[in-house]
């Protein structure tokens, strides 16, 4: 039976203020458990990333709680938020947001090192996870040395290195064509695999609901579907012939 | 160890050129303060030079006497009264006082007389790098510095000039017996100073006073203070203190210096925050990732202020080169830059925290980021 890694309970969030006010999540409700692959799906300004802001302990909702492996952020302060995201939580953003200046494990090392783990420890976790996304040959290049695809996978790399819970993903996928798309997704599946953690990637991008165990549909700050199977068996097919 | 040292010199070091305007405005900063201080130190050092090397125990100087340069009259038979007293072995008069010098060409300058008995252990000069003390009882000898060859027109031993309207003739030579007032010390014999001074043959200007060896200073100053109405007795420490009080403070020449160090150390604190600011700016996204992956505040903190000490380091080595250029280049000079090795420690301090109250801006930049931004680009 696996658990659930992160929780979202009656969330709302207001944003803006004065006449801008407008509410970005309308008692969005939502729970993933770990050993899934879940898809957070929907339109441009549907409230996708604010619900993903959220659940990564980067914004406070308005009301309800959020609860990472059952610790409530309720009335956390900015360094206990903090603590929850290196000790439960992985990051994978759209623009990789590595560092320019540091070399391939130096980016996955800086994950634990932020934790305080020795480095000669950091480092060994660092190889094993670099190797595990197919860049143990290229550890001591630096970004601007690397593909697209390879950046976001030493971003996948840093997500995964502390062993967190729960992997948040904000369009892993965007900024790759279709063929590193796909790896990166077939990267984050295998991730999704350990029943200790779950991974939530926010997309617009449908050709990756394949990969998907679970497909949320969010508009207009409400969840409108979701559903336990991916809705296109034929979609679905196609991606895992091309895996295969 | 850490990451952050790593990244905080990448970051650093990633921008070169801001990184040279950096160096530059610290190195700026620090030789000015080093030389503002260094002119301080040697300000200070010098109003009390002729007092320094004065082999005294005590001092009997005219009343209200603020410095060495500021001579008045003593009456000489004082002297017996200071030597009747106990713990008092001997008691050397000094006859100093201003005149001027007229070279061969007629050229003049203002000099200070500084008379002397060789014999006995008063105030000489030192540092004789030519001639000798026993010369200066010739009448007319006089010794004068190797700094002032030029304003004296006077190179060579046996060349001679006037002082007041008497013929003198150079019989030594010293090296490094400057004043820090623009007129050249002349050393001679006491009656050679009294003629060319106009001080009367009855009239002194300080006695210097030996002590009995274990006599207690503190108890011959009191008792000799009692006894002598019209004059000070001083410790040669009191009577420096009283020097350097009235140069340096009562002049305002010590407070313009001072007010320079401090100009110098805010127009660099001033360089060094906007450049860590910029910087931090720049690399906010990076900041913010770390945030978003969990960094505390104070790994945050750790990385710029290490930044800060990186720039701190670096730029007090070069200001450090400028400095001992400027120090040896003004070795020779009326007014050297001095730097001791205490003033060396503090500047490294001063550099150190100068460049950590700059970091406190782009702190307070970092501590404003919202982790969140990681999603909007």
């Amino acid at each position: 039976m696996t658990k659930t890694v992160i929780e979202a309970i009656d969330i709302e969030k207001f944003l803006g203020v004065g006449a801008a006010r407008f509410q970005a999540l309308k008692r969005v409700n939502l729970a993933i458990a770990g050993g899934e692959l879940t898809l957070l799906m929907g339109p441009s300004g549907s409230g996708k990333t604010t619900l993903l802001s959220i659940l990564g302990c980067m914004l406070t909702p308005s009301s309800g709680t959020v609860r990472i492996h059952g610790h409530s952020t309720a009335g956390a302060k900015p360094e206990q938020l903090a603590k929850l995201r290196r000790d439960h939580i992985g990051f994978v953003f759209q623009s990789y947001h590595l560092f320019p200046t540091l070399t391939a494990i130096d980016n996955v090392v800086i994950a634990l090192d932020v934790r305080g783990e020795s480095l000669e420890q950091a480092r060994q976790k660092a190889v094993k996870v670099l190797a595990m996304v197919g860049l143990a040959h290229k550890m001591e290049s630096y970004p601007r040395e690397l593909s697209s695809g390879q950046q976001q996978r030493i971003a996948i790399a840093r997500a995964i290195v502390g062993n967190p819970s729960v992997i948040l993903a904000d369009e892993p996928t965007a900024a790759l064509d279709v063929e590193n798309g796909r790896a990166i997704m077939s990267v984050l599946a295998r991730i999704a695999k350990d029943p200790a953690r779950g991974v939530l990637v926010v997309t617009h991008d449908p050709r990756i609901q394949a990969f998907a165990d679970r497909v949320i549909r969010i508009e207009d700050g409400r969840i409108v579907g979701d559903g336990g199977e991916v809705e296109s068996e034929e979609v679905a097919q196609h991606f895992r012939e091309l895996l295969s | 160890m850490s990451l952050a040292p790593k990244l905080a010199f990448r970051n650093l070091f990633q921008d070169r050129l801001r990184l040279i305007a950096t160096l530059v405005g610290i190195g700026f900063s620090i030789v000015l303060v080093t030389i503002q201080m260094g002119l301080y130190v040697s300000f200070q050092r010098m109003v009390t030079v002729m007092i320094d090397h004065a082999s005294a125990d005590l001092w009997i100087v005219p009343r209200g006497s603020q410095s060495f340069e500021d001579p008045s009259l003593l009456d000489e038979r004082e002297r017996f009264r200071a030597l009747s007293l106990n713990g008092v072995r001997g008691v050397v008069p000094l006859v100093v006082g201003f005149a001027r010098w007229r070279a061969p060409s007629g050229a003049t300058s203002p000099v200070f007389i500084v008379g002397s008995d060789r014999r006995e252990s008063g105030l000489h000069p030192w540092n004789l790098v030519e001639g000798d003390l026993v010369s200066l009882s010739i009448p007319g000898a006089v010794a004068i510095d190797q700094s002032y060859f030029k304003r004296l027109e006077t190179s060579r031993i046996g060349e001679g000039a006037e002082i007041n309207d008497q013929n003198v003739k150079v019989h030594a030579i010293t090296h490094g017996i400057r004043s820090f007032t623009t007129m050249p010390y002349v050393f001679t014999s006491p009656d050679q100073a009294h003629a060319l001074t106009g001080t009367p043959a009855n009239k002194v200007t300080y006695f210097v006073v030996h002590l009995i060896p274990g006599a207690n200073v503190t108890e011959v100053r009191d008792r000799l203070r009692n006894r002598f109405a019209d004059a000070d007795v001083l410790t040669p420490d009191e009577f420096g203190r009283r020097s350097k009080r009235f140069w340096v403070s009562g002049t305002g020449a010590g407070a313009a210096l001072l007010m320079g160090s401090l100009l110098a150390l805010i127009v660099g604190t001033v360089i060094v925050a906007q450049t860590l600011y910029s910087s931090t700016k720049d690399h906010l996204h990076e900041f913010a990732t770390l945030r978003a992956i969990g960094s505390s505040g104070v790994y945050i903190h750790k990385v710029i202020i290490i930044q800060a000490l990186l720039s701190a380091a670096i730029g007090f080595c070069i200001a450090a080169g400028i400095g001992w250029a400027v120090v040896e280049a003004t070795a020779e000079t009326a007014l050297p830059v001095v730097i001791t090795p205490a003033m060396t420690l503090g500047l490294l301090l001063l550099t150190i925290l100068m460049c950590v109250v700059s970091a406190v801006l782009a702190i307070m930049k970092v501590m404003r980021i919202d982790p969140v931004m990681v999603f909007t680009r």
